[in-house]
């Protein structure tokens, strides 16, 4: 029977919510939370302890955080390292690509992980671990976790693994020759199968390559502002902070909604007339003194120093949690849209 | 969000913690925040402390929009 041990932040880590979000690595000495699932599906590795740290922790101490972890590793036996799953959880799943990531360079064992396709640890750790496919919220927690134990099993089992896509987790960007009798299908000539791709394509029909390209996309960098005193500026933020009274609805999770606020006037951002609405951080702070998430004391300080020009009447706001990158990505057309209307010409975004 | 706002001409310093992440969706100008929670506060600091770190850090991303850059870029702070 190999050994596995699994990775949790605070919340299913069972220490506790946002308030525990500074919470130190820890290990404990058995399975805890979804480790049970796991240990319920995998014939050949059992999980036999649990680490555990604060997302806050690992993501603003993180060459900390990373050392405090391997530290409580060293001198323990183990063959393989899970981690989540993160589901679309953004500091979650920085955590667990980060510690996977170290754990499989210093512990040469491999590491798996799971997040939704939308959690951008994806995209910075899919080249180096196991990522497999997962739910975009916790409510997946079974089949991801069932996903991640399968896969383990095979491993601690030495079966032949089969390329990323037929396993679920997302394609490293590793090339293998492969033979398709080895994958269980049918032998076909590479010729025909060329053939077969252009038909496909001269009549539209979808195809796939064999051969995929990554890609990401970067936006065209903005030329730098001339003189930032002669133009008009504006701050916008996805920390969710809004009038009390939330008069647009704006969701505290997954947000759909944006909205502008009159900051006409204001020499800062007072509480309580303006709190945070956001549901993915301790709002304690925010609620206290909003200017920390958007710092309009700060930048009317500047302005008076004349460092500054113009700040734009309003504030432009949302709530970046479980937010999808489609509805991110309207929303910032919609404001982008709305800031050229305003005669705006450079912008400060402050998330959290 | 930042992306499609850069993507329309405008230049956009993005303030925030996790500086890789802000970094693989595609943001440019960058400046490092203080935490999650309290990106440009610090209960554990005297309010003089903290007001100066805040307004540091606007001022670098300020100073970002003015900066002309190649790549993206991690501006740097002061602890």
């Amino acid at each position: 029977m190999k050994k596995a041990i699994l990775y949790l932040n605070q919340f299913f880590g069972q220490i506790g919510g946002e308030d525990k979000a500074d919470f130190e690595p820890t290990l404990e000495d058995k399975p805890v939370g979804s480790a049970g699932i796991f240990n319920g599906i995998a014939k050949n590795v059992k999980i036999e302890q649990t680490l555990i740290c604060g997302d806050n922790f690992m993501a603003s101490h993180t060459d900390e955080a990373i050392a405090q972890c391997l530290k409580l590793l060293e001198g323990r036996k183990f063959d393989i390292f899970i981690a989540g799953p993160a589901f679309n959880a953004g500091r979650y799943g920085n955590a667990c690509g980060q510690i996977c990531k170290a754990v499989q360079e210093k512990f040469k064992v491999p590491a798996i992980t799971s997040m939704n396709e939308e959690n951008p640890g994806v995209e910075m750790f899919k080249r180096e671990i196991y990522i497999f496919q997962g739910g975009n919220r916790a409510t997946a927690i079974k089949q991801d976790m069932a996903a991640m134990a399968a896969f383990a099993d095979k491993i601690a089992s030495g079966a032949p693994l089969l390329p990323a896509a037929m396993e679920g987790y997302f394609p490293r960007g590793i090339r293998h020759e492969v033979f398709l009798e080895d994958l269980g299908m049918e032998p076909v000539m590479a010729c025909d199968r060329a053939v077969e791709m252009l038909l496909l394509k001269l009549k539209g029909d979808g195809y796939l390559t064999e051969l995929p390209i990554p890609k990401q996309d970067l936006v065209p960098i903005a030329p730098a502002v001339q003189d930032i005193r002669k133009i008009k500026i504006a701050l916008v933020t996805s920390g969710g902070i809004v009038p009390k009274d939330n008069p647009d609805r704006i969701e505290s999770a997954s947000a759909t909604k944006w909205g502008k606020y009159s900051i006409a006037g204001l020499d800062k951002l007072t509480a309580p007339e303006f709190k945070t609405i956001h549901a993915g951080y301790d709002p304690e702070q925010a609620d206290k003194n909003p200017n920390v998430v958007e710092p309009l004391d700060a930048i009317r300080a500047l302005q008076k120093e004349g460092r500054l020009g113009e700040v734009d009447d309003y504030f432009y706001t949302t709530v970046g949690t479980g937010t999808t990158q489609g509805e991110a990505a309207r929303m910032g057309r919609e404001i982008a849209a709305e800031l050229k209307d305003r005669g705006v010409e450079a912008v400060i975004l402050t998330a959290t | 969000m930042a992306k499609e706002i850069e993507r329309s001409g405008l230049p956009i310093t993005i303030m925030c913690n996790l500086t890789n992440i802000a970094k693989t969706v595609g943001s440019n100008r960058i400046v490092p925040t203080f935490s999650v929670p309290y990106p440009l506060g610090n209960p554990q600091a005297s309010p003089e402390e903290e007001w100066a770190m805040r307004k540091h850090r606007v001022e670098v991303a300020v100073d970002a929009l003015q900066t002309p850059i190649t790549e993206q870029t991690v501006f740097a702070v002061k602890k």
